[in-house]
């Protein structure tokens, strides 16, 4: 390769700067609709602005229903990313340490509920439930969470352990480990952060989630539900655009720094050889 | 080779290991001795770390036998072997200082603690790393992670340490100390060392023996003296060292001497090798001298030596000694003399174009067959 120098983005191409600042706006720039309004003192949604207020965080904090809402949320999501990710594991464990048949097959299948509509797999899911007889709860919703949840889980760890230096892991071999120790001595201690990424992504993809968890719902309601059955009366509104844009924050946190973490994480195993 | 009690500490016997249709090692049948640093060099590709990897409980054979210590392991894994590695990238765990890798396999022995810290210490001292206890991989120098990955093989007292090429990603100054080093650790600890190489001066300098591979053959195994001076194949002897090749025909085989026709050399007396099978009368062989063996002079022939005109070619002046190239007449290969630069008023005594004499001497020559 030719040891050109980059072209430092922005020095000339002014077009393309000004392209990416639209398309980040055109992305980004409609959520802010529901912080924007969440603070407005108005029922109606509706330029211009009449004032500033938290009144509709308290409304919304004072309402039990919400309370109990957050915390079904909370359990389907700790439950959905702890079960996904340690399929995940399996899963990237599997493709990428042992020759398997098949292996681009059961990747492809793993990833399948990615790419079907989620209101085909929601209402396939119903069907499958109501034959077993099964009864629905948060666990059901849970169930189906872990469906979507551990194709994130396994493409973030099969990065991790693609980028892992194997030798390590056959040094512990050679020193006379099993291969079971192997995994908590050595592995699992270096792929922690990959792991920990992966429970933060599968808990907001879970908690986040609505059609599966409209379909698989029993009595009990996460919180996409709660907002969605709060859009029903014009009364609630307010109070709904309070507690999106909080799940909205709490969600880009979380991304960020599950994105950090996977980032941080990928310099272990490999080190430079030199002096 | 004479001493046969001891002479199969390690035994690969008619090892084969196939990926499919292509043999990684081919056959491969010898053994080591207790106590020996023992080289296995080729070039990349040529089987050697697959060997090394299925010595070591990381790869199985196809076909054949391993025995280490009379005991055999051709199944048993790596974990149950008594055999530790030192691997290319050394392997030192990144998320462990110093003394937990150099101790990691001593936990997994359940030592007492006061043992355990006596062995670490001990195994630290050896690679003149105390002090470093508590130093992370990338807070060390390539040279120190590579010691801390002898300690960590070192301290659980394998009967044989492996080396697979772990001198290959230091630079060469540090390259020649580290190889001095682990001469002198070899002779500290006793234990049998498998080296795999593909450097042929560092084979050389560091073994006991050796066994030269290419595509999953092992050619020949013998000490370093043995295989530059008597290599048995023309791939052993170009692999190591350069060497002039001369295809001639068998005019007579003496008692310890064939005697070769090559073309525009004339008659050429060659030491008989040990296994001389392929040189029968009137068959076609090949002749080697290394560049050093011959010498280039003005006029006749050294007293006792046979000899050939020639003109100068190309020269290389290479500090301790000049290169030339000679040109013979009848032959298309110019021939390679390598000359001692002995005092400085022989500075560049031949230029190019001028008319020398080619001079050997019977044990200059050594006979190969055809390939």
């Amino acid at each position: 390769m030719s040891a050109q120098p980059l072209k430092k983005i922005g020095e000339r191409s002014w077009g393309i700067t000004i392209f990416a600042f639209l398309y980040l706006a055109f992305l980004y720039a409609p959520m802010l609709v529901l912080p924007v309004f969440s603070f407005a003192d108005q029922k109606v949604i509706d330029f211009p602005i009449k004032g500033f207020t938290t009144h509709w965080y308290e409304e919304m904090f004072a309402k039990p229903e919400m309370h109990k809402a957050l915390w079904n949320s909370i359990q389907v999501g700790v439950i959905a990313s702890l079960t996904a990710t340690l399929f995940g594991l399996l899963a990237a464990k599997a493709i990428t340490r042992y020759a398997i048949p098949g292996k681009s097959i059961a990747m492809g299948l793993i990833s399948l509920p990615l790419f079907i509509p989620e209101i085909l797999l929601g209402l396939a899911l119903l069907i499958i439930l109501n034959v077993a007889g099964v009864t629905l709860s948060l666990l059901t919703i849970a169930a189906g969470h872990v469906l979507l949840c551990t194709p994130f889980s396994m493409a973030v760890l099969v990065a991790r352990l693609d980028g892992f230096d194997k030798s390590l892991e056959e040094a512990s071999l050679d020193l006379g480990e099993s291969g079971w120790m192997t995994f908590w001595r050595v592995t699992f201690p270096l792929i922690m952060p990959a792991v920990v990424s992966s429970l933060l992504l599968t808990f907001i993809v879970s908690f986040d989630e609505f059609l599966l968890a409209f379909f698989l719902q029993g009595t009990e309601q996460t919180l996409p539900l709660y907002i969605w059955s709060g859009l029903r009366f014009p009364s609630n509104f307010p109070p709904t655009l309070a507690l999106g844009s909080i799940i909205l924050v709490v969600s880009i946190v979380l991304v960020v720094f599950a994105e950090w973490l996977r980032q941080a994480g990928t310099g272990g195993g490999k080190m430079k050889v030199g002096v | 080779m004479s001493d046969m009690n001891s002479g199969d500490y390690i035994r690969i016997e008619h090892v084969t290991k196939r990926f499919g249709s292509f043999h990684a090692v081919d056959d491969a049948h010898f053994s080591i001795r207790p106590g020996e640093f023992f080289s296995l060099l080729g070039p990349s590709g040529c089987g050697k770390t697959t060997l090394l990897r299925m010595i070591a409980g990381f790869e199985f054979p196809t076909e054949g036998e391993i025995y280490i210590d009379g005991q055999p392991v051709t199944g048993v894994p790596a974990n149950k072997r008594p055999t530790n590695m030192v691997f290319q990238s050394y392997a030192i765990f990144p998320h462990l200082d110093v003394y937990d890798n150099v101790a990691y396999g001593l936990r997994k022995a359940k030592l007492p603690k006061a043992e355990l810290d006596r062995r670490v210490k001990e195994a630290l001292g050896m690679i003149r790393m105390d002090g470093f206890e508590n130093r992370r991989a990338d807070q060390m120098s390539g040279g120190q992670r590579q010691r801390v990955a002898l300690a960590r093989a070192l301290v659980n007292r394998p009967k044989v340490l492996l080396l697979d090429e772990p001198l290959g990603a230091l630079d060469k100054k540090l390259r020649e100390q580290m190889q001095f080093e682990l001469r002198m650790l070899q002779q500290q600890v006793g234990i049998t060392f498998i080296f795999v190489t593909h450097d042929q001066e560092e084979a050389l300098s560091l073994s006991d023996r050796i066994a030269v591979m290419q595509k999953g053959k092992v050619l020949q195994i013998a000490s370093p003296r043995e295989l530059y001076e008597s290599p048995n194949c023309r791939e052993v002897a170009d692999f190591i060292g350069t060497m002039n090749f001369m295809p001639g025909v068998v005019k007579s085989i003496e008692p310890k001497v064939a005697v070769v026709e090559v073309e525009g050399l004339g008659l050429i007396n060659s030491p008989l090798p040990e296994d001389y099978s392929f040189a029968a009368v009137g068959s076609e062989v090949l002749i080697g001298a290394r560049p050093e063996k011959l010498d280039v002079v003005r006029g006749a022939p050294h007293p006792g030596e046979k000899g050939v005109k020639g003109t100068i070619g190309a020269c290389a002046y290479l500090g301790d000694r000049n290169h030339y190239q000679v040109t013979i007449e009848g032959r298309a290969a110019p021939l390679q003399v390598a000359t001692e630069q002995g005092d400085r008023s022989t500075l560049a005594s031949f230029s190019p174009g001028e008319h020398v004499t080619v001079s050997w001497g019977d044990n200059s020559m050594v006979l190969l067959p055809k390939s």
